[in-house]
C-alpha cells in the first residue's frame, strides 16, 4: 500500500509530466523534490503510470546517485570528494564530518537531523574543497568551519 | 544619478558568501536612503577575488576583492565618499586586473559584465548578433561556416562541429534534435557552470543556430543536479528567451520553431558520455550504447541529433557573427580558437582563464595562477578530469593543443587544470582513480566495471608492500585490458592517470623507477 501523503505527490508527478517523452528523470526529480527521497513503496505506482515495469523503474532509481530510497535528515550535507577538492584538503574536512557527525558517507545523525553524502564535483574547484549544505554552496572549507557549520544546523534544527 | 553595483550570483561566488554580502549592501543602502541599483552579474571567473564587488564609475568598474558582510560599511563609505581606491579591499578598475586584461575572451565576452538574465544587457553587448546573421543563411551555409572556424568538441572528445552538424543536416527526419551537454562532471572544470550562471542567452543563441543549420525543432539541456543555481538561471533565461520571441513557433518571425527544454540529471559521471546522455533523458538508466550507430545518425528518441557541449554551442554565435576566418585566427595548428581553461585546486588565483590555443602549462600556473595556493612548490596537475593523465613539473612546458597533449599521452579534455602541491600522494591518487571509476562504471562493459575495482585492490596491495613487482606488471596488464577492452572513454582512459602516476612518481609506489614500464 502506498501511503496516502506518498500517492497524493506521485499523481502529481505523473499528471505533470503526462506528455513529456522520456519522462521518468523529472517524475522522479518531482517526487524527491517533494519527499526528500523516493519511497519504495512508489516504485509500482510510477511504473504503472508510465506503462514500464516495477523493474525497469528500480533500476533507473538504483542507477542514479541522486535518488535515494531512504528518508534523509533534515539537513542534506553534500561534500564534495573530487580531486582539486582533495588538492586543498577535502580529506579532511570530510574527516572532520564524519567524526563531528559520527556517521558515514550515506547515513543520517541519530535524532535524524543531519545527512551526509559524498558527491563528485559541485563545479567550485577553484575555491576548494566545497559542500553543499541543503542545496545551498560553501566554499574554502577547513576543517574548522565544519565545527560551526554543524552547530549552525544544530541550533536550526533546535530553534524549529 | 543612481549608482550601480554589482555582486555576482555565480554560486562560487555565493559560496564564498556573496548573498551575505549583498544582503547587507541592501540594508545599508536603504538605511541610507542612498540611490543605488544592486546588479547581480556572472562572475568574471577571478574566483580567488570572490565575492569581487564592483561600482561602477565613470572611468570603469571599480572592484572590492573578497568582501563579506564586515566590510559593507567601510565600503559604503568609501564609495560615496568619491574615493573608491583607497579602500582596503581595492584591486583597481576592473578591465586593467592583468589576470583579465591578458586573456582572449570571445565565448566569455560578457561573463560578470552582464545581468545573466538581462536580454537587454544580452543585446547591448553583442547578442543574438550570430543568430541574426544565421537566419539570413541556409542549413548549409551555416555548417560550412562552423567548419571552416575550425571549433572543435569543447567537452573533451574535440571533434570537428561542422562535420557532426553536416552529418545530422543531411539526415532525412522527421524530428532531429539539438542536445546540449551540460553534464560537466569533470573535477577542475566549471566553464559550463559559468556560461549557464552567467550568460545563459549565449548557450540559447548557439543551440538555436544549430537548430537553425541542421533543421531541428526541439532541444534538451541536460544540466547536472549539482548545479542547482545554474538550473534556476537558465530556467529564468529560458522564460525571457520565450517572451521575446527567440525560442518558439516563430524564432525571430522566420516562421522557424525552436524550443529548448531543461532536463535535471541525477548525480551519473557517465551520463557525460553522449550516448549514456541519451539514454538518461530516454528516462532509461545511464547506459552507454555501442557505437555505431552514431548519435548523429541515430540519436534521441532513434533520431539525428547534434550532441554538443556546453562551450561548444556558447562558441558558435561568435562565429556566425564574425565569420570564420575571425575566429581560426586565435589558436595554433589543428587547434583553432580560444579555450576557456580552468585553474583549480591547489592554485593561488583560481579562476577562468579564456586563452587561445597555444599557451603554455606554465604561463597559466605561474603568470595566471601565480603559483600554487599553500606556496609549496607544484608537484603535478591533472589536465581533463578524472581521465586524465598526471603531468609531471617536467612537462610544464606544453602547449595547449589538441595534437601536442595527445603525442605527450595527456589529454586538454574540458580544460580543466588541477594543481597539486608536494604534499600529494599520487598511489592514493592512483587508487582514487579506480575507485571512481568504480563508482561510476555504467557496469555496461567488463572491463571498467570489474577491471577497476580490481585496479583498486591491486593498487592497495601495493601500496601494502606486497609483491610489488608482480603486482605492478598486474596493473600494467589490467590496464591494458581496459584502454583497449572499454566500451567507452571511463574505462578505456582511466588507465591514464593510474600508468601516469605510476610512471612519474614511482617513489610514491615504494617503486624503483626502472621497475616502470613506459606509459601504454
Amino acid at each position: 500500500m502506498v501511503s496516502t501523503d506518498h500517492e497524493a505527490v506521485v499523481s502529481a508527478a505523473l499528471e505533470k509530466y503526462s506528455s513529456t517523452e522520456g519522462a521518468l528523470l523529472p517524475i522522479l526529480h518531482e517526487i524527491q523534490d517533494a519527499l526528500g527521497y523516493i519511497p519504495p513503496d512508489t516504485i509500482d505506482v510510477i511504473g504503472k503510470g508510465i506503462n514500464r515495469s516495477r523493474a525497469e523503474v528500480h533500476g533507473v532509481v538504483s542507477f542514479y546517485h541522486h535518488f535515494r530510497t531512504h528518508k534523509p535528515g533534515r539537513h542534506i550535507i553534500q561534500v564534495c570528494r573530487s580531486e582539486a577538492c582533495q588538492a586543498v584538503g577535502a580529506l579532511g574536512v570530510i574527516e572532520k564530518l564524519k567524526r563531528t557527525l559520527g556517521i558515514d558517507f550515506h547515513e543520517s545523525t541519530s535524532d535524524g537531523q543531519i545527512t551526509l553524502e559524498p558527491i563528485y564535483c559541485l563545479g567550485h574547484c577553484a575555491c576548494a574543497p566545497a559542500l553543499m549544505v541543503n542545496g545551498e554552496p560553501r566554499a574554502k572549507m577547513t576543517p574548522d568551519l565544519v565545527d560551526s557549520l554543524v552547530n549552525e544546523l544544530r541550533t536550526k534544527s533546535h530553534d524549529d | 544619478m543612481t549608482t550601480k553595483i554589482f555582486i555576482p550570483r555565480d554560486s562560487s561566488a555565493i559560496g564564498l558568501g556573496a548573498n551575505l554580502v549583498a544582503d547587507a549592501l541592501t540594508r545599508v543602502t536603504q538605511s541610507n536612503k542612498a540611490d543605488v541599483q544592486i546588479v547581480r552579474n556572472g562572475s568574471r571567473g577571478l574566483i580567488w577575488m570572490e565575492p569581487l564587488v564592483e561600482v561602477e564609475t565613470e572611468a570603469g568598474r571599480q572592484g572590492y576583492a573578497n568582501v563579506n558582510s564586515n566590510d559593507v560599511d567601510s565600503l559604503f563609505k568609501t564609495m560615496f565618499a568619491g574615493g573608491g581606491d583607497q579602500h582596503e579591499k581595492s584591486v583597481g578598475l576592473v578591465q586593467e586586473i592583468p589576470y583579465l586584461k591578458n586573456q582572449e575572451r570571445l565565448c566569455f565576452a560578457r561573463n560578470g559584465i552582464t545581468d545573466p538574465t538581462s536580454i537587454e544587457d544580452y543585446l547591448g553587448n553583442d547578442g543574438f548578433k550570430g543568430l541574426k546573421a544565421a537566419l539570413s543563411l541556409d542549413g548549409k551555409s551555416i555548417v560550412e561556416i562552423v567548419t571552416q572556424s575550425g571549433l572543435r568538441g569543447r567537452g573533451g572528445a574535440a571533434f570537428p562541429t561542422g562535420i557532426k552538424w553536416n552529418t545530422v543536416l543531411n539526415c532525412p527526419a522527421d524530428q532531429k534534435y539539438i542536445v546540449c551537454n551540460a553534464d560537466e562532471g569533470d573535477s577542475g572544470t566549471f566553464s559550463d557552470r559559468m556560461t549557464i550562471e552567467g550568460d545563459p542567452f549565449v548557450l540559447i543563441e548557439g543551440m538555436t543556430i544549430a537548430a537553425l543549420a541542421v533543421g531541428a525543432a526541439k532541444g534538451y539541456v541536460y544540466l547536472r543536479s549539482e548545479y542547482p543555481h545554474a538550473e534556476e538561471v537558465f530556467t529564468e533565461a529560458l522564460v525571457i528567451a520565450r517572451a521575446h520571441g527567440y525560442l518558439g513557433d516563430n524564432v525571430c518571425g522566420s516562421k522557424r520553431s525552436f524550443d529548448i527544454e531543461l532536463r535535471r540529471a541525477a548525480g551519473a559521471y557517465i551520463c557525460g558520455e553522449e550516448t549514456s546522455l541519451l539514454e538518461s533523458l530516454e528516462g532509461k538508466r545511464g547506459l552507454v550504447r555501442p557505437k555505431p550507430p552514431l548519435p548523429a545518425i541515430s540519436g534521441l528518441f532513434g533520431q539525428p541529433t547534434v550532441v554538443n557541449n556546453v562551450i561548444t554551442f556558447s562558441s558558435v554565435p561568435f562565429i556566425l557573427a564574425n565569420g570564420a576566418s575571425a575566429y581560426k585566427d586565435y589558436g595554433v595548428g589543428r587547434s583553432m580558437g580560444t579555450l576557456p581553461i580552468q585553474l583549480a585546486g591547489n592554485i593561488k588565483c583560481g579562476g577562468l582563464v579564456e586563452k587561445a590555443f597555444g599557451v603554455t602549462l606554465n604561463e597559466l600556473l605561474y603568470d595566471f595562477g601565480g603559483g600554487s595556493a599553500s606556496g609549496k612548490p607544484i608537484r603535478t596537475v591533472q589536465i581533463g578530469g578524472p581521465l586524465g593523465a598526471y603531468i609531471p613539473e617536467k612537462d610544464f612546458d606544453l602547449k595547449f593543443d589538441y595534437e601536442t597533449f595527445a603525442a605527450a599521452g595527456a589529454m586538454i579534455g574540458h580544460g580543466g587544470v588541477v594543481v597539486f602541491d608536494q604534499t600529494v600522494n599520487m598511489a592514493s591518487m592512483a587508487r582514487f582513480a579506480m575507485e571512481f571509476c568504480a563508482i561510476e562504471s555504467c557496469g555496461k562493459c567488463t572491463p571498467c566495471r570489474i577491471g577497476s575495482t580490481r585496479g583498486m585492490e591491486t593498487i592497495d596491495k601495493i601500496i601494502a608492500g606486497e609483491d610489488r613487482s608482480g603486482n605492478t606488471d598486474l596493473i600494467h596488464s589490467l590496464c591494458d585490458t581496459m584502454l583497449h577492452g572499454s566500451l567507452c572513454a571511463l574505462g578505456g582512459m582511466i588507465p591514464f592517470p593510474v600508468l601516469s602516476a605510476m610512471k612519474h612518481f614511482p617513489e610514491d609506489f615504494c617503486l624503483k623507477p626502472d621497475a616502470n614500464k613506459a606509459v601504454a
